[in-house]
């Protein structure tokens, strides 16, 4: 017990003194082509809402799998929370991934489910209790605006409301960080928003949120730190940023 | 793990039966084929070789001695073969018996006739052990043994039987052997296709099963279970097929065939599931579960 105190204590420390996510160097090289990411140093505090933004190419999907350990880096340090991800057993993994909620383009959603269900398998999978997942699930559904709709099928939702029932069920388990790729890729502009309002508010409850994005018009208007990649390196790095066109 | 999660794993292994049902029943059919031959195959093989073991019972040789052995001589060589592990019993033959086991065989009732002027018995010499062996195969060790023993002068025997008992055993043996484990392969190989099948179907959610922090067991354990539940289905089916056919097959035999039933002695239905039942289960089960764990173990990488 006395260990683990100190192993949190140290963690704690080092995310102080360098952020939630630090970066330091990291370069990631597939079999073929020039390197993904190329010598990356980025770190991310606690509570901040960071848009990773950059072409088809730029190194923007390869740093969001970095980041939920499904690759290692080729050279370079990655660390999340103050675990250095290298050094992560296989068997920490799952554990490790608890600490992160995460939304796609695609939503991936169970479309042979309804909304609840949807949701509620994320608790399943965390092992929580059927009493805890009765109270949760409700709860994180009313933050997102489908208490109405727990019985629908997630084929029957339109858009915008699918991609909410993706962040519910990423927000459900309460993560630290909200990792966000392409979330409103697929939306109409009203739809987009209204996810930006909800991922505004997760961001302001505590949650810190790095999204991906190509959207310009969402980046410009929200005012926040904006990380702007090409070929694999970070070109600009701004506080209440602007999103950088390629040309 | 907490008890919910540990229903949660075995609804989903029973759910995943039910999404790929197609599949599941393929499977379950081939596997219930696959056993069921085995059974039947079994059933044959194991009434053969108890046909084949009552005729090995009366296949024996006869070990003649020397002559002027004493008594007492006979009665240790007797002893010598009796202690002999491959030895299941043995039968002294005296002179006399002997004598008159050949005039009833070859004079029958006329042998008091034929044999008027034969006061003596010609067969004086011909004193004997009869020895059964337990296995047929054991025969020709056995007969160089007794070869060996001083006081023995010869041994009569019908090697041809022997040898064609001991070679159609082999056979059988070596044909069962063949035949169950390409079924056993086969069975592993549609299992395998079935879990390969259900793990494509699923690829989406155990996808973001490993984005939400699902540990590897909690991935794995629904297929694993999907898997047994099709080898214990795939085994429970033939061997009550098994049980109702060999029972109703026995009972016709028996009825039709009462004149050979000296002959045609099989084995009952309880003796050949003594094997059968566990046999099944164990290879069920057992290739639904490795079947399912190394499948899983190939495609999921979690």
């Amino acid at each position: 017990m006395r260990r683990k105190e100190l192993l949190k204590q140290r963690e704690n420390e080092f995310i102080e003194e360098n952020g939630l996510i630090y970066l330091e160097n990291v370069s990631k090289s597939y079999s073929t082509g020039s390197p993904a990411l190329n010598n990356v140093t980025l770190n991310i505090r606690r509570g901040e809402f960071v848009f990773i933004v950059g072409d088809s190419g730029s190194g923007k999907s390869t740093l969001i799998k970095l980041l939920l350990r499904e690759l290692t880096a080729t050279s370079g340090n990655v660390w999340v929370m103050g675990k250095d991800l290298a050094k992560l057993r296989h068997r920490a993994i799952p554990k490790y991934r608890r600490f992160l909620g995460v939304v796609f383009q695609d939503f991936r959603l169970l479309n042979d489910r309804n909304v609840y269900e949807n949701v509620a398998f994320a608790q399943r999978i965390v092992e929580k209790s059927p009493s805890e997942i009765r109270r949760n699930v409700p709860s994180i559904l009313a933050t997102v605006g489908l208490a109405g709709k727990y019985k629908a099928k997630t084929t029957q939702l339109s858009g915008g409301e699918q991609q909410r029932v993706a962040l519910a069920r990423a927000l459900v388990n309460n993560p630290d960080i909200l990792l966000a790729d392409e979330p409103t890729g697929n939306l109409d502009p009203k739809n987009s928003w209204e996810i930006m309002k909800l991922l505004e508010e997760i961001n302001e409850a505590g949650t810190t949120v790095v999204m991906v994005t190509h959207n310009k018009e969402i980046v410009n208007s929200m005012q926040k730190r904006v990380v702007t990649m090409r070929k694999g390196v970070i070109i600009s790095d701004e506080e209440e940023g602007t999103y950088i066109d390629e040309d | 793990m907490k008890i919910s999660t540990f229903f949660y794993t075995i609804k989903q292994g029973f759910a995943n039966l039910f999404r790929n049902k197609w599949y599941t029943l393929a499977s379950i059919a081939t596997m219930a084929a696959c056993l069921l031959m085995l059974g039947v195959f079994y059933s044959v093989a194991a009434n053969f070789r108890h046909i084949v073991k009552n005729v090995e019972e009366v296949v024996s040789f006869t070990v003649f001695f020397e002559e002027g052995i004493t008594q007492e001589r006979i009665d240790e060589i007797g002893r010598l073969i009796q202690s002999r592990e491959e030895v299941a019993s043995i039968n002294f033959i005296s002179a006399e018996q002997a004598w008159a086991d050949y005039q009833k065989e070859n004079f029958q009732d006329k042998a008091e006739e034929l044999l008027e002027g034969y006061p003596e018995n010609p067969l004086a010499n011909s004193m004997n052990y009869e020895v059964f062996p337990k296995d047929v195969s054991q025969q020709a060790a056995l007969k160089n043994y007794v070869l060996s023993i001083p006081g023995v002068r010869k041994i009569n025997s019908l090697d041809e039987v022997a040898d064609t008992l001991t070679a159609v055993n082999q056979l059988i043996t070596y044909v069962s052997v063949g035949i169950i484990i390409v079924l056993l392969l086969v069975s592993v190989f549609l299992i395998s296709n079935t879990v390969t099948v259900g793990i494509s179907v699923r690829k989406a959610e155990i996808n973001i099963m490993k984005y939400i922090g699902a540990t590897d067991f909690l991935v794995r354990a629904p297929f694993v279970l999907e898997g047994v539940i099709i080898g214990l289905i795939g085994a429970v089916i033939p061997l009550y097929a098994i049980h109702k056919m060999y029972s109703s097959v026995l009972n016709f035999m028996i009825s039709e065939f009462a004149n050979l039933s000296k002959l045609l002695d099989f084995l009952p239905v309880e003796t050949i599931f003594d094997f059968l039942l566990p046999i099944s289960l164990i290879v069920g089960v057992g290739i639904g579960f490795f079947g399912s764990v190394t499948t899983v173990r190939k495609h999921l990488n979690v």
